[in-house]
Formats: structure tokens, C-alpha cells, sequence
């Protein structure tokens, strides 16, 4: 029976879920049991719909996997899409304070769903589908553990839903980044460690002798963000059905754990990650091979061991001892080298075939990723230093950087990831059409100037107001003195993501009519040899 | 065991160990006759499908 074993463990699930709604010692883990429950037997409903009794069609070993990295791709849209408007929204409240509506759309439970929204599912889903694609066929492997990547793929959607609507509820623990509770963190890391193990798995029985080292930086991501997660996630259940959970960590100790943990977030999610993908599709898109591969490997070692320490630059000036902040501080700084070594490496890829640039609106986005994620890898490290930190930090400032890095390299990168790889995923020719592509890199581009831009004038704004003393050693101006004055900015700051998320619609329309297969009539790109005629024998038209 | 003994082991042996792993690993990838094989390797993306 098809799904058999599915449905069995997924109706166990539903009803241990409603026994949980039914026994839960507080409201919000009640009504969060009961979105659970709905959840798991809304899904069972489906394969159940869907069972048959024929005897399975026997699967080709040989061929790869590519049904969950479909629903990846999918996914990985859709979920940028929802993060980037609950960015919007939350743009918006910052500017126009009415908009908070309580209890559950107000700036404290939206302001975690837009960066889980946009850094786990979108960015998370990006990683997972796009990690799967690359390690079957640089290791010519059919992906380990048969429906294990099926599980994979639901489990982490159902963290993602469990994690956004327990925000929405209030359920949280208040660790920034890692906000879910105790039992959704115990969900996530079953998920996590099935990923490792299907990545793994497929590693070990590859056919290519040697291992590309895309699958090294995201194998380092898999297994970082799985002892980060532990780490930082070890606390104790108030009741064993409740949503209240205490840290095994106080004071300082909690505050250095927590960053330890942030950092390395950005490092080995929205960097290394992403630099896997930046292997992959960057020499796919440009059809050559990676400029040094001897500097790749160097990269990743010196990116493995430098990040990890950088951590405590989040809490300089913090009751944290003087010697990590310092540690943090220089850690940060080296950083800057291996960062410049990939940045150079990647861009480099298309020494010899520059014109791309100009012909290629996939490859252009490709390289204003690699960019970005030079200029945000040069910011980071300048703030880190402690004398430009007490200037920046606490400030929009930081937001600034942060976006520079979101928007520009981790966005842009996965943007260029999926315009490749979703024709090939459903055998189409080419993408619906090219021309979106280039409509979608302006509004990113403009948008993402606009954001740092605006937030960088802003940030050292307020940075400045709230050091300002007068002759006499008191301070200038009161806290809501700095907020009106930010005022405009905020607003201006909302028009810029407003920009982000039109490009990504775009997108999201353009990845849709090319998963259905329409082909847009349109000129070709200029300078390009004319390769994307009209007219073409099979493509549904659409003009 | 006590936080300062780990303290000092880590302060010690494991910064050398690391350390020595950090520079053998790039003195592997920059080993003679290495360049040939980066080569190779470097083309895997581009041999498949």
C-alpha cells in the first residue's frame, strides 16, 4: 500500500497531538497542539486521497531524486515571498506604529516571523533543496534512504509552520534566531539529523571518486547548524505539556552562548551554505569551472575555522570578559581574508567570458550576489571593531548590514540558484522569460541601495544622538527624540523592501508560467546570440 | 575535572592541534602535483547530466 506506513505514523502523530491539546497545562501550547493536530491530519487526509494498492512501480537506482527538490524549489518561493512581506509589514509598523494589531500581529511576534520566515524557510528551504540537486550529481548518486528526503522535505515545512504560528501565539523563548520552543526545537533536530544522514548517505555512495567541495560547505553547514542548534537549545521543560522552557544557561554565560550561536547562524547557515550554491551554480550558469580550486579548498578551511570564534563581537562593551571580546574582535577581522578569497574566486569564474554580464540577467545576479557578499564581509569585520562598534551597534546601523547580507548576497544567490534550476528540474527549455529576470534584478538591486543606504544615514544618526553631550556632560537628546527623527527614514527604508519584494513576485509569477510550461515571446537579451527564438516546436505560448 | 584544567588543555595541546591541522590541510592543497587533480576536480560540475 503506498503511503502505508506514512499514514499509520502520521495518524499516531495527529493523536498524541490531540492528546496534548486536550492535557496541555497552558492555553497557548493547547492552541498550538491544535494547529498541530490539524496540521498532521490535514496531511494524512491528502495521502490518503492519494494511496493505492497496485503494486509500486520499481524505481530507477540510477536515476537522481529530484521529486522533493521540485517541492523545494517551491517552496523555497513561496516562503521568500511570505517572509519578505511580513518585512514589509513590519517596515511599516516601525514608520506608522497603528499598524501594530494585538495580540498577534504586533511588531514583537511578527518581527521573529519575518527573520525565520525569510532566513529558515526561504533560506533554509533553498539549502535543502538546493543541496540535494548538487550532491546527486556531483557525486552521480540517486539520493540515500529511498522517502527519507520526503521526510526531510515535510519535516522541516511542519517545523516551519509550528515555529511561525507558535510566534503568532506568543509561544517563545526569546533567543534571538532560535525563538521556537523546547518541543519544536526536539522536532527540528529529528528533521536535522535525517538531513545529515540522507547527505551523508549519499556522500558515501557516490560514483565520483572525489568530493566537489560544494557538498564540504554545505556537509558543514548540515553538521554546525546541528551542534549550534543542540547547544544553544539545551534548556528545561517547565511541564512535560507546556510551552514554557527555562535555559540550562544565566547571565553571561546565556548572553555568549546565545551569539556563539547567532554568529555561527550567519556563518555556517547564510554563508557557508550558500557558498555551496555559489560552487555549484556560479561555474554551471557560466559553464566553467571555478577559477582556483586550490583557493576554494583554502576558503573553506580558513572560512571552518575563523567564523566560529567570532561570536562575542556581538557583545562588546557587555559584562562579557575583555579578553573574548577581543578575541571576537580579531577573529572577525581575520575573517575578512578568507571572505575576499571566495568573493575573488567566485567572481573570477567568469574572467574570459565577461560579456555574461551584459548578456546574461541570471549571471549578472549571480555576480551581484558574489558582490554583495564582498562588500557585507568587508562591513561586517569594520564593525566588529570596537571602537566603530560603539558607534554602530544597537543602531539601524546593524539592520543595514545585516540586509546588505540577506538581500544582496544570501537573496540574490539562492534568486540565481532557483532561475537555473527550476527549467531543468521540470525539463523546460528555458525560463518563461528572461526579461522578468532583468525586471527582478533592478527592483533587488534598488531596493537593497535603498535599504542599506537609508539605514546606514539613519543608523549613524542615531548613534550620534544618543553620545551627544553638551558642555556640561548631559545628554542632548531623549530616546523619542532619536525615534522622530528616524521617522523618515523608516519610511523611506519600507519603500526599499517594498522594491525586494515586487522583484520577488516577479519571480514567483516567472518561476510559476515556467512550471507550466509557457514560454514568453520576447526579444532576445542584447548582445546575446539569438538562441531563445520564437516559435519553438512544443513550448505552450503565452504572450 | 574542573573548568580550569579543560581551560589550560585547551590553551595548550588542542590550539596546537588545531593549528597544525589549519596549516597541514592548506600545505594538501597546495602540495606539489596537486594542481593537476584541483584541475580535475574543479570540472565535476561540469560532466554531469
Amino acid at each position: 500500500m503506498k503511503f502505508g506506513t506514512a499514514i499509520v505514523l502520521l495518524s499516531l502523530f495527529a493523536f498524541a497531538a490531540l492528546v496534548a491539546a486536550g492535557f496541555g497545562v497552558d492555553e497557548p501550547f493547547r492552541q498550538h497542539m491544535w494547529i498541530l493536530f490539524f496540521a498532521v491530519t490535514g496531511f494524512t487526509a491528502i495521502l490518503l486521497r492519494k494511496t493505492e494498492f497496485k503494486p509500486a512501480a520499481p524505481t530507477d537506482p540510477s536515476a537522481y531524486m529530484d521529486g522533493p527538490i521540485r517541492y523545494g524549489a517551491i517552496a523555497t518561493v513561496f516562503w521568500g515571498v511570505i517572509g519578505m512581506l511580513v518585512g514589509v509589514v513590519i517596515a511599516l509598523q516601525l514608520a506608522y506604529p497603528d499598524l501594530n494589531i494585538e495580540p498577534w500581529f504586533n511588531f514583537g511576534r511578527l518581527r521573529p516571523l519575518h527573520t525565520s520566515g525569510v532566513v529558515f524557510a526561504f533560506g533554509g528551504n533553498a539549502l535543502l533543496c538546493t543541496s540535494l540537486y548538487v550532491v546527486q550529481r556531483t557525486c552521480r548518486a540517486r539520493l540515500f534512504g529511498g522517502n527519507l528526503a520526503w521526510f526531510v522535505f515535510w519535516g522541516y515545512q511542519l517545523f516551519i509552520v509550528m515555529a511561525a504560528t507558535g510566534y503568532l501565539l506568543g509561544i517563545t523563548e526569546s533567543r534571538e534566531y532560535a525563538e521556537p520552543e523546547w518541543y519544536v526545537d526536539l522536532w527540528l533536530t529529528v528533521v536535522w539529523v535525517a538531513y545529515l544522514i540522507l547527505f551523508l548517505g549519499t556522500i558515501l555512495k557516490r560514483k565520483e571518486p572525489h568530493i566537489y567541495v560544494a557538498n564540504w560547505f554545505y556537509l558543514s553547514f548540515i553538521v554546525t547548524i546541528a551542534m549550534l542548534h543542540v547547544i544553544n537549545n539545551l534548556s528545561m521543560p517547565a511541564s512535560f505539556l507546556g510551552s514554557k522552557s527555562y535555559s540550562a544557561f544565566s547571565g553571561v554565560q546565556d548572553a555568549l552562548t546565545q551569539w556563539w550561536y547567532g554568529h555561527n547562524a550567519v556563518g555556517f547557515f547564510l554563508t557557508s551554505g550558500f557558498l555551496g550554491m555559489m560552487y555549484y551554480f556560479v561555474p554551471k550558469q557560466a559553464n566553467r569551472p571555478v577559477y582556483s580550486y586550490r583557493l576554494s579548498i583554502i576558503h573553506f578551511w580558513a572560512l571552518i575555522f575563523l567564523y566560529i570564534w567570532a561570536g562575542p563581537h556581538h557583545l562588546h562593551y557587555t559584562a562579557l570578559p575583555d579578553w573574548a571580546q577581543t578575541l571576537g574582535m580579531v577573529f572577525s577581522i581575520m575573517l575578512w581574508m578568507p571572505s575576499w578569497g571566495g568573493m575573488i574566486n567566485g567572481l573570477m569564474t567568469l574572467s574570459g567570458a565577461w560579456d555574461k554580464i551584459r548578456t546574461d540577467p541570471i549571471i549578472r545576479m549571480m555576480v551581484m550576489a558574489i558582490a554583495f557578499y564582498g562588500m557585507s564581509t568587508l562591513e561586517g569585520p569594520v564593525m566588529a571593531i570596537k571602537a566603530v562598534n560603539s558607534l554602530s551597534h544597537y543602531t539601524d546601523w546593524t539592520i543595514g548590514h545585516v540586509h546588505s547580507g540577506a538581500l544582496g548576497w544570501v537573496g540574490m544567490i539562492s534568486f540565481g540558484a532557483i532561475y537555473y534550476m527550476v527549467p531543468k528540474l521540470w525539463n523546460r527549455e528555458r525560463l518563461y522569460s528572461l526579461r522578468l529576470v532583468t525586471w527582478h534584478f533592478w527592483l533587488a538591486t534598488l531596493g537593497i541601495v535603498v535599504y542599506a543606504a537609508v539605514m546606514w544615514v539613519s543608523g549613524v544618526m542615531q548613534g550620534l544622538m544618543w553620545r551627544e553631550n553638551d558642555e556640561q556632560g548631559f545628554l542632548v537628546y531623549s530616546f523619542a527624540e532619536t525615534v522622530a527623527a528616524m521617522h523618515p527614514y523608516y519610511i523611506m527604508r519600507a519603500i526599499g523592501g517594498a522594491m525586494y519584494l515586487s522583484g520577488a513576485l516577479i519571480m514567483a509569477w516567472n518561476i510559476t508560467m515556467t512550471i507550466l510550461g509557457y514560454q514568453r515571446e520576447e526579444e532576445p537579451m542584447p548582445g546575446s546570440a539569438p538562441v531563445f527564438r520564437a516559435a519553438r516546436s512544443g513550448a505552450k505560448k503565452w504572450a | 575535572m574542573d573548568y580550569n584544567l579543560m581551560r589550560e588543555f585547551a590553551d595548550s595541546w588542542v590550539l596546537v592541534a588545531m593549528a597544525l591541522f589549519f596549516v597541514g590541510a592548506i600545505a594538501f592543497a597546495l602540495r606539489p602535483g596537486s594542481g593537476k587533480l584541483a584541475d580535475e576536480a574543479a570540472r565535476v560540475p561540469l560532466q554531469d547530466e
